[in-house]
């Protein structure tokens, strides 16, 4: 009798629980990821001879939970119209009683990959701006992502960055209008990824959900978030996993004490890291486009509103700003007395 | 600041402290006056030049070559004049042109678009 391997196992698991997409203007393509609830496959819309994701709930059922989450998910996505947030384009249930929802393809690699091709400080921080513009964006919408890690940034092939996984995204107007806790659900549990997921399933699955659990990742979520300090719950939260991936562009895994860091320790930069994971909400960073411009103040040699600086610190930061000219008049001076010299030998 | 304005007065000063350092030498002291009025108009010349290339053209490298050979043929025709200190003259009026032409392409700001280019 022989044994089937693992992998050829998996692949069955995998084609057996593949959707059905009969009865859909959809043809399935691949697997792309895991997602929070359910799995992303690429799939071709047919109507419009186009490659979509297709995020679809592993569990067959249309009424349940994790049914109104992907639902909620896909409305969230609708409302945060954005160049930086993925478009969601239709929303249905298959036949099989799986709802799906069905979104841009993005062509790119997730922000930690590419970062990895990013060499210069400042590239990585102008990625930065453009995840804080969106998160800002979707802050002005009265969503809360509640996810923010480098895994759910993607950057297309042509630079786009843009926002994923609103599977744990928290709509606080629909909540001050007075609507019911059930329909989102935040008593926190953390999974842990099972060492059978592949690499790629477990920076997905740090947030799997199940029903009545709102999850986040180690290391992104703010502490009232890891705590299920529910009524804490803000815009500060999102600033917290933002200040986790600036931390995450400024020093990369493996660099810790690296003496060949391509940039050098920066005073400004650690202290905007600080303010923004400050364990106290009330410390950090007020909005999302006040930890951006102090971001932005920084990329621009300006000092930045999370450090006091001393007149040494001026100096340096206005010697940076204006190294070229500085030395310029430098040499004109030099040349100048050396001239003077030579001319009283 | 405007580019243009921005090498007017860069040019100026610069001019005038070039012409300035005339006192260290002693054999020329007595023509200061005449030295730094030269110089700061040799400068403000060179600056307005500068500094409409550098609204035209939209390259610090670009600049700072036009800086220096501006600079350099404004430095030139002043020690033709002077028939001499050609060494004395010629190198820091392009160091000059050179600083001008850095400082308006990096610190001077492009014009407005008007609404009848846009």
């Amino acid at each position: 009798m022989k044994f089937l391997s693992d992998k050829a196992v998996d692949r069955l698991r995998q084609n057996a629980n593949a959707p059905d997409l009969s009865g859909t203007r959809y043809q399935l393509l691949e697997r792309v990821a895991r997602g929070g609830m359910g799995v992303v496959y690429a799939a071709r819309d047919e109507m419009l001879d186009r490659r979509v994701a297709l995020k679809v709930l592993d569990v067959p059922v249309a009424d349940g939970d994790l049914a109104c989450r992907l639902n909620r998910e896909a409305r969230v996505l609708a409302r945060l119209e954005h160049p930086g947030i993925v478009p969601v384009h239709d929303v249905g249930t298959l036949a099989d009683g799986r709802v799906f929802y069905t979104m841009k393809f993005v062509e790119g690699q997730r922000l930690d990959k590419h970062i990895e091709a990013v060499i210069s400080l400042p590239d990585r921080l102008r990625l930065f701006l453009r995840i804080c513009d969106a998160v800002a964006f979707a802050h002005a919408r009265g969503v809360l992502h509640r996810d923010l890690k480098p895994a759910n940034v993607m950057v297309g092939a042509f630079g786009e960055v843009l926002v994923m996984d609103w599977g744990l995204a928290k709509i606080l107007r629909e909540q001050s209008a007075g609507k019911s806790e059930e329909e989102d659900p935040e008593a926190t549990i953390l999974h842990v990824p099972r060492a059978s997921d592949s690499p790629a399933d477990r920076t997905q699955a740090t947030h799997v959900t199940g029903q009545g659990t709102v999850l986040g990742t180690p290391g992104y979520m703010s502490p009232e978030q890891a705590s299920g300090d529910i009524a804490n719950v803000d815009e500060r939260s999102d600033i917290f996993s933002l200040g986790a991936v600036l931390r995450f562009l400024y020093t990369p895994p493996g660099c810790e004490g690296n003496q060949s860091r391509a940039w050098r320790h920066d005073k400004a930069l650690e202290a905007i890291c600080a303010k923004a994971v400050e364990t106290n909400s009330s410390n950090r960073y007020i909005s999302v486009s006040d930890l951006s411009a102090d971001v932005s103040r920084y990329l621009d040699g300006l000092p930045v509103s999370a450090r006091k600086e001393t007149i040494f610190d001026k100096a340096v930061r206005f010697y940076r700003r204006h190294t070229v000219a500085i030395l310029l008049i430098a040499a004109y001076l030099v040349m100048r007395i050396l001239l003077l010299i030579f001319s009283h030998r | 600041m405007n580019k243009i304005l921005l090498g007017l007065l860069l040019g100026a000063v610069l001019g005038a402290v070039d012409g300035l350092t005339a006192w260290f030498t002693p054999a020329v002291r007595a023509q200061l006056v005449g030295i730094v009025i030269g110089s700061t108009i040799k400068g403000i010349v060179a600056g307005i030049a500068i500094g409409f290339f550098a609204r035209k053209v939209q390259s610090l490298a670009l600049g700072i070559l036009f800086g220096l050979a501006v600079g350099f043929v404004l430095a030139f025709i002043v020690a033709q004049l002077q028939h001499g200190y050609y060494f004395e003259i010629i190198l820091p009026g392009s160091i000059v042109g050179i600083i001008v032409g850095y400082a308006t392409q990096r610190y001077g700001a492009a014009p407005a678009v008007s609404a009848a280019t846009r």
